[in-house]
Order: structure tokens, then sequence, then C-alpha cells
């Protein structure tokens, strides 16, 4: 059933070949074919804006008041791009070796060279755009490192390089929106993908202002739709990303793949309490300057300052000599993990390690002295002048811990506890980026391609741009070459009256329970059920009791849920309460695909299988394979396996010491 | 980190919808956390009218990392609360004694009208933005990143425009609900780059047509949407555009 | 872009308010210097005004300052008109107000050109009456003309005097000038702005001399009147 169409031919062949052969629409037909853009993140706005470019007639939808507020915008760190600027031995080889390495061996080898290829034209088109990236003195752009390499490929702008991406693709969007190729309706949610002869052609998206909903024709269909972090409740992720729509293609035949690869970002802030209702990200290019340790000495109860040097446990360091603080994000999460679980944890709630700048702040220090030509310093001055380089690195993230922590982390080290950041698995697609569902698409986040079973850092903006600006102009050209003699469908066919109807019947549905709980109360049992029994570390029986769990939740939700309002108006509880149902049939999804999958590798990590030094210990001989998911019915679901055929790269135990 | 807890009022404007009038309602909040972030405690309140069979507050608000821009609460008469650079959604409580009460209001502008509670339509930005804030280049039309040096203080000054996240709260603080403030830092944005030159002059005309016809107010200079800004976007990005304003209807052709 | 457009779009009005306000600006100093040649008495008792008689008579009597006259007459009424017309619409741009004001952001005086204009009108209006309406059309109190070396002109060091006789009018005089000086403390760096100057280097320049000018222009004013109700001059 799988087919990932990837192209015969040697590896770093396969995408020029694929250009050169693709069938293409001549502008003339391109003006006669409708695309809808669901999501206008990086992937969504850079699809909507290149697709409007080239001609199409496209539609792109976003659930917030604006483009501009998709939760793409909240990267901090940066993107890579194997331009070797640097000159440090960076290439497009050398960018995909580290992306498959960085996944645990469970990407597609097509696809990730495809986008280390394409990386490289990323950084032209944004600067092109006017992104204002990092610049040195002469004027050149400047590179900064990342967990999980050791070369400098990443492009930033300040702690704000998602924003700018973000803001890049927005403008390209809205003057496509200007020019009449882009019709955008923001404050709109999907809610059905409409199958017309087994094929994508359209949506039904909810007006959230007004509450009525509204059928779109698409000749193809494009979710741009990003992860599904917030299954668990607590995340990085923005209060409104959510899974439904990805949900909604999963349910009409698109199959889900590797649900369970979920990231946990070692660097964030702690949760303070129960009112948590997000979490915080500080970019991982702290861990460039910053050195995590924790007490040596179980139950301390000094404070940080006063705790000697020989007492600290500089446990990175030491466990992995060779990359130390910049390991990739699994390995640093499940080291802090493991330190917080044997007693080691700081903070009041014990759940947290330390994310220290002391040695930092000395060190530039000393070098702005030694420029200055002074000797003798004396130290106060030393730690001043060092605190003010910090401060241009890393100012607007310390001034955001300040604010939610109220403390100085100029004065005590910061503590940080791994939180859960991004979803590697997603809808499955082949190379053409299309889904199970002929006419589906999905880009970015939304799909499972290219990080494997871990992703690394600066990877999620050069994919969700590479899918929208370089690859999906293309690929969609190539299916929709064969649609130019398929008109446009009326909406007044009974597919779409089909599916508004099942939309309007659910929404109907959730509205008459009128229980006595509350959506966001079902989200948070919901969110500590995956947490805990599929989060950093999983077992079979605990796996096997979040399925009961989360089953019996969700006969609870739709027997006790109560909705506020009504359905013809602004009614955010309602489009909570949509969302948070598909989250819950997901959290199910996840612990079976965590459930089938008995090995360990990148974010998914069963405790039954790790290595002597508790490392991740994979299974290549019986899990090389991705575990797409097709609905059958509640409950139900037959597993499809998409093996994963290395040519080139040699998988091998990923060691970062 | 030590904390206490608080005992509020809530003084929030309800309106239902764009066409009804609205009024405030207070709501007394109890035991809250100073480690609570103000939308949390929103929250709280939100889940308590739930359960006592009220219509929750409507608000705006996505990623609550101060990054999106889509917060939007006028808290005891200032945009996003006392807090200096800040949004809402990074509002701590600590920000507030035990009986204090607090006024909620919209951002409050002609050119935003009210959607529902404090929810407010911003879309007159984004018509702003399709006037012509951006660069024309089409996806593969670009040479080498790097074949363009850029004089590093101009990148800083152009990258400092452009952290704008297009909340409004300048418009809401400025007297005469001028969004000079969000323009300026775009036009500046692009202005500050070679990138951005061939379409300088027509952008900056554009834009400011556009925002005139959206409603929004003249600036007079006071300084209030700067002293408010979350991203602390300097005033003097106003002086820019009025210079650019300036130059570009002085070449004019017609 | 045609040039209508360019002045009624919301950048335009305020240029014209702000080279307006710079012509004013620059008036107020010619105004200032000339009418501070009374303050000669006090160097020399016998003076009796003559140094400000005889600069009064030169600005009234030199064509070319009469023409300049008709264009400064013609920039304050731009000046309040535009003014006006703007107060107007930018409070329309809010057609529901707030229940707490913020005021934290910006100064009071910034905020309330409107109202600082409105006094200064007012003042205008007296002021107006009280010299530029006798010398130019009623001669109203300038009955007796003064001789000086044969040039015979209207006594304005006389009128003043007689002016300045009651406290009302004095104090009048002083709020006039105190709102001017809140006017112009906004309004001098304001009109810059609006001009265009954003260099850091030139703004700070420009915001100390404006405050600089706004109180010695408007301690300058008030002075003179006092000086003439506390009989220090006259």
């Amino acid at each position: 059933m799988l087919d990932a169409k990837i192209p015969s031919g040697p590896l770093d062949n396969k995408w020029t070949d694929y250009k050169g052969h693709c069938k293409l629409v001549n502008p003339a037909n391109k003006r006669k074919l409708e695309v809808i853009v669901v999501g206008t993140g990086l992937a969504g706005a850079s699809a909507a804006a290149s697709l409007g470019e080239l001609g199409y007639k496209v539609k792109a939808f976003c659930f917030q008041d604006s483009p501009r507020r998709a939760h793409s915008i909240a990267a901090q760190g940066g993107i890579n791009a194997a331009k070797n600027y640097q000159n440090d031995g960076d290439s497009v080889f050398r960018l995909f070796y580290d992306t498959i390495k960085g996944g645990d061996y469970r990407a597609r080898e097509a696809n990730v060279h495809r986008l280390a290829e394409v990386s490289g034209n990323i950084i032209d088109q944004c600067v092109a755009q006017g992104v204002p990236f990092a610049r040195e003195y002469g004027g050149l752009l400047s590179n900064r490192s990342f967990g999980g390499t050791q070369v400098q490929r990443t492009f930033y702008a300040a702690g704000q390089t998602g924003q700018q991406l973000l803001i890049g693709a927005y403008q390209a969007l809205e003057r496509q929106v200007a020019l009449g190729n882009v019709t955008m309706y923001t404050r709109h949610e999907m809610l059905e993908v409409v199958k017309i002869d087994g094929k994508a052609r359209g949506i039904i998206a909810r007006d959230l202002v007004k509450g009525n909903l509204e059928r779109h024709f698409g000749h193809a269909v494009l979710l741009c739709t990003g992860g599904y972090g917030n299954v668990f409740y607590l995340s990085t992720n923005a209060m409104g990303s959510n899974v439904t729509a990805a949900w909604k293609a999963h349910k009409q035949g698109a199959t889900f793949a590797n649900p369970c690869f979920t990231q946990i970002h070692p660097t964030c802030i702690p949760v303070s309490g129960d009112h948590q209702s997000k979490l915080t990200l500080m970019s991982e290019s702290l861990r460039n300057d910053g050195r995590i340790w924790v007490p040596a000495k179980l139950n301390e109860t000094r404070k940080a300052v006063d705790i000697p040097e020989e007492e600290r446990d500089y446990f990175l360091e030491r466990r992995y000599p060779a990359f130390g603080n910049l390991v990739p994000r699994d390995v640093a999460s499940r080291a802090a993990k493991e330190r917080c679980d044997a007693g080691h944890g700081v903070g009041t709630s014990k759940q947290a390690v330390y994310l220290d700048y002391a040695d930092a702040i000395v060190r530039y220090g000393k070098i702005e002295a030694g420029k200055a030509g002074r000797v003798d310093v004396p130290m106060e001055e030393i730690i001043t002048m060092g605190k003010q380089v910090v401060k241009e690195k890393y100012g607007n993230l310390f001034d955001m811990y300040n604010k939610i922590t109220g403390e100085n982390p100029y004065e005590v080290p910061m503590r940080i506890y791994p939180a859960v950041h991004y979803t590697m698995g997603g809808l499955w697609v082949d190379y053409e980026l299309q889904t199970t569902v002929p006419g589906l698409y999905a880009l970015g986040e939304a799909n499972f391609s290219d990080h494997g079973a871990n992703r690394l850092g600066a990877s999620a903006l050069m994919q969700g741009l590479a899918d929208g600006y370089f690859v999906i102009p293309y690929t969609l050209g190539n299916s929709l070459a064969d649609e130019i003699y398929s008109k446009a469908v009326e909406t007044s066919h009974p597919a779409f009256e089909a599916a508004e109807k099942a939309v309007s019947d659910r929404i109907n549905l959730l509205m008459n329970i009128k229980g006595k709980q509350t959506v966001e109360s079902f989200h948070k049992r919901l969110g500590k059920i995956i947490w805990d029994k599929c989060g950093m570390a999983r077992t079979k029986e605990g796996l096997e009791e979040a399925i009961r769990d989360v089953q019996a939740l969700k006969k609870e939700f739709w027997s006790d849920v109560r909705i506020p309002g009504s359905i013809n108006e602004m009614n955010p509880e309602l489009d909570k309460a949509n969302r948070v149902a598909d989250f819950i049939e997901l959290g199910e999804l996840m612990c079976v695909d965590a459930l089938n999958r008995n090995e360990s590798c990148g974010g998914h990590f069963r405790e039954e299988f790790q290595t002597p030094e508790g490392e991740a210990l994979r299974d290549d001989a019986n899990y090389m394979y991705v575990a797409a998911w097709e609905y059958k019915a509640e409950h139900e679901w037959n597993l499809h396996k998409e093996p994963l055929v290395y040519d080139v790269v040699k998988p091998s135990q990923r060691s970062y010491k | 980190m030590e904390h206490t807890h608080l005992n509020l009022t809530v003084k929030v404007w309800r309106q239902k919808n764009n066409q009804s009038k609205g009024q405030f309602e207070s709501y007394p909040v109890k035991n809250i956390s100073t480690e609570m972030s103000f939308l949390e405690m929103i929250d709280v309140l939100n889940e308590e009218l739930i359960v006592d069979g009220k219509e929750p507050i409507a608000f705006d608000h996505d990623c609550r990392e101060g990054i999106c821009g889509m917060c939007s609460m006028y808290i005891n008469g200032k945009p996003h609360g006392p807090w200096q650079a800040n949004t809402t959604c990074q509002l701590h409580m600590r920000a507030f004694k035990d009986g204090d009460t607090v006024v909620v209001e919209p951002w409050r502008a002609a050119a935003f009208p009210v959607i529902k509670d404090l929810m407010v339509d911003r879309s007159a930005f984004d018509r702003i933005v399709q006037a012509g804030g951006y660069v024309s280049v089409n996806t593969g039309n670009a040479v080498d990143g790097n074949s363009l040096p850029i004089n590093k203080d101009k990148a800083d000054a152009s990258f400092a425009a452009a952290m704008c996240i297009g909340c409004g709260a300048c418009v809401a603080a400025c007297k005469n609900s001028s969004a000079m403030l969000f323009l300026s830092a775009k036009v500046s944005h692009l202005a500050l780059l070679p990138q951005g030159e061939p379409e300088r002059h027509s952008r900056v005309l554009n834009m400011v047509a556009q925002m005139d016809k959206e409603g929004f107010g003249a600036c007079t200079n006071t300084g209030a949407c700067e002293a408010t800004c979350p991203k602390e976007i300097s005033i003097s990005n106003i002086a820019r555009l009025n210079q650019e304003y300036l130059t570009a209807s002085l070449v004019a052709d017609k | 872009m045609t040039w209508k457009q360019v002045f009624t779009s919301s950048v335009g009005k305020k240029l014209v308010m702000g080279l307006t306000g710079i012509s004013l600006v620059l008036f107020l100093i010619v105004h200032a210097g000339i009418n501070a040649c009374i303050f000669a008495d006090l160097v020399n008792p016998e003076e009796n005004g003559e140094m400000f008689n005889k600069a009064a008579h030169f600005m009234g009597s030199t064509v070319l300052i009469r023409i300049m006259e008709i264009g400064l007459f013609a920039g304050i009424i731009l000046h309040i008109a535009q003014g006006y017309l703007l107060t107007l619409e930018n409070q329309k741009r809010r057609s529901v107000g707030y229940a707490v004001t913020y005021k934290d952001g910006s100064k009071w005086y910034s905020r309330s050109m409107g109202l600082l204009g409105t006094l200064i009108l007012i003042f205008l209006i007296l002021h107006l009456y009280h010299f530029w309406v006798s010398a130019r059309f009623t001669g109203k109190g300038l009955e007796e003309e003064i001789t000086y070396n044969g040039v015979v002109m209207h006594n304005m060091f006389g009128l003043m005097k007689a002016t300045f006789t009651e406290w009302w009018i004095v104090v009048v005089y002083a709020l006039g000038c105190i709102s001017l000086a809140y006017h112009l403390a906004h309004g001098f760096q304001s009109a810059f702005k609006t001009l265009g100057v954003h260099n850091k280097r030139y703004n700070i320049m420009l915001i100390s001399i404006g405050y600089g000018y706004s109180i010695i222009i408007a301690a300058l004013f008030i002075l003179m009147p006092v000086s003439f109700i506390m009989g220090w001059i006259g």
C-alpha cells in the first residue's frame, strides 16, 4: 500500500533528476487550478506564497487572526544550511549525514538529502526577502553552532529567527493576497477533508467569528498545520496548536506515521505549579555557552552559588566528552531526567537542573579585557564586562527567564527541565509530500518525513521552508498536470453536503452533552496520562495502562464535557473541545505506536531497551521501518510498514562520546 | 522563587459581539499564586465561570511566550499591563498586590472593532502590509546570500525594527489611535536594507495611504507607543518614516 | 501621488503643522528680540522706550516685513485650523474610550496640544486686541505720537505701560505664556521629528534646544508685563 515514490538513481542525483522529469502545468492552466493551503506557518505561508507566484488560485486558512501569528514564530535559535561559509568542513553530505544520524536512523534518506540540497537556497531566498539575519562586521552572514553537529552552519537573527523567517514568508504571502493570487481566510478552522472519487477535493471550514460552516473546493489540499505536541497539554507549542486538520485527514484515509516520535527539549523553564498552562523554551543556543550541572550530593540544600566546584556534577560533559553540553536534544533530555530521578534535581520541585553562565561570563569578560589590552583587571570588572557580552548575545532569553521566574539569571544559574517541543511523527507522505489520500499533501511538522526519531536543532525551520518554497512547487505540479481537464466542482456536490453535515452533527453532539466538566480539565488529564506513560520514558505496562486510561477518558469526555455558549458565535470553548476530542484519539494511537515499537530510538525511549550505560538501544533488524497507521474504526488501526533502506549511510549506534 | 497567594477583583469588559453594547463586570478571584501568568489567572477565572454556568471571557492569545503578538489586553490603564517591554502573556501575578482591583479592557480603536469581550479585529494591519510591506521577490529568484554585504549597524537597526510583533499595543496606547509605530517599523525594516531599495518610495506612499484608509489617527509624537511597545520599537522609526514619506513625495513623478 | 494627496494624508497634515509651527518658532524669536528692547530702560532710565519704539516702527513701516506679516497670519491660521481639524479627527479614531486612561507613557502637555493651543488662541486674541488692532486700525491708546530725530511714530512703549497697569491682564499674559512654553516644549521637537529628523545625535540636540528655547521665550515674554506693573521699567 505504501509507495514512497522515491526516484531511482544515485542519492545525490535523485532530486535533480526528479525536477528534470516531473510534469509541468502551463501558466494558462495554472490559473484554472485551485489549491487549498491549511495553516500559515513557515510551511504553509511559503507554500501559499510560492504557489500564488506560480499562478495557481490559492486559498489559505489559519485559525489565528493573522497568518503572522503561526507558532513557527516562536522558534528562537536558528536555521541550518549547508553553506560552509565558515570553511569548517560543512557540505550538503554532512548536513544530510548529521540529520540522518541525529534522527537515529529512522528517516528517509532521499527526503533528507533533498532537504540538505535546498537548504542553501532557503537562506538566499530569505535574505532576498529582507530577513535581517545576524551579520559580521564585514557585512556577511554570521553563523553559530547548535546541538548534534560539529560545524557552524546555523543562521540566526538574535533569538528570534523563527519570527523573522515567518515574517518574511508572511510578507511574501500578503503580497500574493494583494495581487489577488491568494485569498486569505483568517480565524477559520478546517474541520473536514472532502473527498470525491477517492481524491481530496476540498475542505469544510468553520468561521470562528460567526460560527458557521463553509465549503471550499480545491484541486488539491495542502495541510501545513504543524505538530501535535499539545496532546501533552503542557508543551512549548502555542495554545492553539492542534492536530485536528491532520486527524480529520487521518480519519479520511491518510495514514499517520510514527506518532510516538515526540521530541522533548532539554532547556525549558520548569513547571511552577498546577496552574501552568504552557511551557516556555529557552533556546538551545544557550547550551553553546552555558554549562549544565546538578549537585553531586544527594538532598543538597545549599544555594547554587554556595556549592563548590568539586561538588558539582557536569553530567553532560562527564558522559559525552566529545559533544559535551551540545549533545542532541533527546540525549540531553534523558540525561537530565536520569539525574533528577536519581535524586539530584534542584529547585522546589526537584525536577530541574542548572544551566550556568558563570564560567561563560568570566571567559567573555577576560576576552573583553584582552581586547582592551588590559592586564590585572579585577575580577568584579571582568564579570561586569562578561555580563555585557552575554547580554548582547542572549539578552532577550535572559529577560524572558527573569520575567517568568522572577530570578536574575546573570546572578544565579537558570533552572531548566525537559519539555515537549516538537513531534517528528505526522501524516505519512511520499517523496512528493502526498499522503495516502491522492490530492492531499502534508508539509512541515505536519508530515513525518525528515527527522526520523529525533530532530536536530535549527532543522525544523529548514524543513518547513524547504517543503513550502522548494519542494511543493515542483511535486504539486507533477500531479496537477493531470488535473487540467477536471473542472472545479460546485460545492453543492453531495460529497460537500455530506461532509458538512457530518461536521455539523458532531458539533451539535458536542454542544448537547451539557455535562459538568470543562474542556480544559479533560485536556489536562489527557496530558498527564500521555506525559507519565508515553513521555520521556515508556514501558510496555505503562503504555497498556495508558491506552485503557485514554479510552476511558474519551468515553467520559463524550458524556460529561460542558461547553458554554452557542454554535453560531465566537466560542473559544467549542473550538477547544473540537481539538481536544481529536487529541484524545491521537493520544491512544501514540501509545499504540509506542507499544508496537519494541526498541528505543531517538525521542522514543522504552525502558526495556537500553544499553548498560543507559543509552537508547535500537533494533534495526526488526524496527527499521516507518510505522504508518491506517484508521479502521474506533480504537482500531492497521499497521503498514515502509522499510527504511540506507544505501549511503551505514546505521551504527549513535555515539556522542 | 518565593511566592504568595493573592485575592483580587477583576473588572473586565464584556461584550457579546460587534453589534451589542458592552459593559464592565467584576469578578472576585481567590488564591492566585504570584507565580502564575496573568493569562493563567484569567484561565482560572474562566474555569470557574464555566462551572458556574456562565460564559467565559473571550480573549486572544496563542504562543504565551511573548512573540506571536496575539494577546491584547489593556490592563489598569496600559496596554499589556504594568511591566515594561512586556506582553500580556508574559505578565506575571507578582506585578499585583493582595486586594487589588484589576481593570481589563480591549484595545480601543475605531480601526480595531471589538469581536467579543477582549478580542478585537486587527486585520487592518494585514491590509497595511499588503499595501507594500514586502520585497517583491519570487521564490527562486535569489542570488547567494553573501553576495550582498550589509553594514552590520544597518542590519542591526533593521532587525530592531523588524522585531515588531504586530500586537497593536501602539495603537491602543496612542491617544489618536495611530498605527504609525507599527507602520514605521515595517518601513524602517525594509528601508534600511538594500533589498528594500527598489520599492522604497512606492512602499511608503502606499502603506501610509492604506493606513489612512483603515481609519487610524495621525501621529502627534507623544511617545506613548514607544513606552508601551513590548519589543521596545523606537519612535525614531516614525521620524524615519516621515523622512521616507517626504522624500518619496518630493521625487514622485506625477 | 499628487500634491493634494501628499498634504491631505495623515503624514502630510502633520507636515503642515510642523512647517507652520517652525515658522512660528522663528517669528517668536524676532518678536521676543524686538520686545526685549524695552529692557534698555534697565540700563539707561532716560531711554523711556526709545529703542523699542524705533524697532517697532521699523517693523511696522517696512514693506517687506508687512508682506511677511501676511505670510505669518496665513501660517497662524493654517496652524490653528489644521490643528483643530486634526484634533477632532484624531478624537474620532476611538469611538469608545478607556475606563482608565494611559498616562505614564507620554507627557501631559504632549497629549494636550489642542487644549494648550486653545489657551494660546484666547490669549492671542486679547493680545492682538491690545496692541496689533490699536497700532494698525483703531489707534486706541496711541493718540499721542512720539518723535525721534524728526520721525513721528506710535508710542508703543507707552501703550505697553498703559496696558500693563492692571493685575488681571498681567496674570492672563503670564498664563498665556506658560501655555505657550508647554506647547513649544512638545511642538518644537515634534516638528523636527515630523520633518524626518531621526538620527539620535540630532534628536538629542534638538530636544535640548527645544526645552531651552521654550523656557527662554516664555520667561522673556512674562518678564515684560511683570516689569511694567512692578515699575522696574517705564
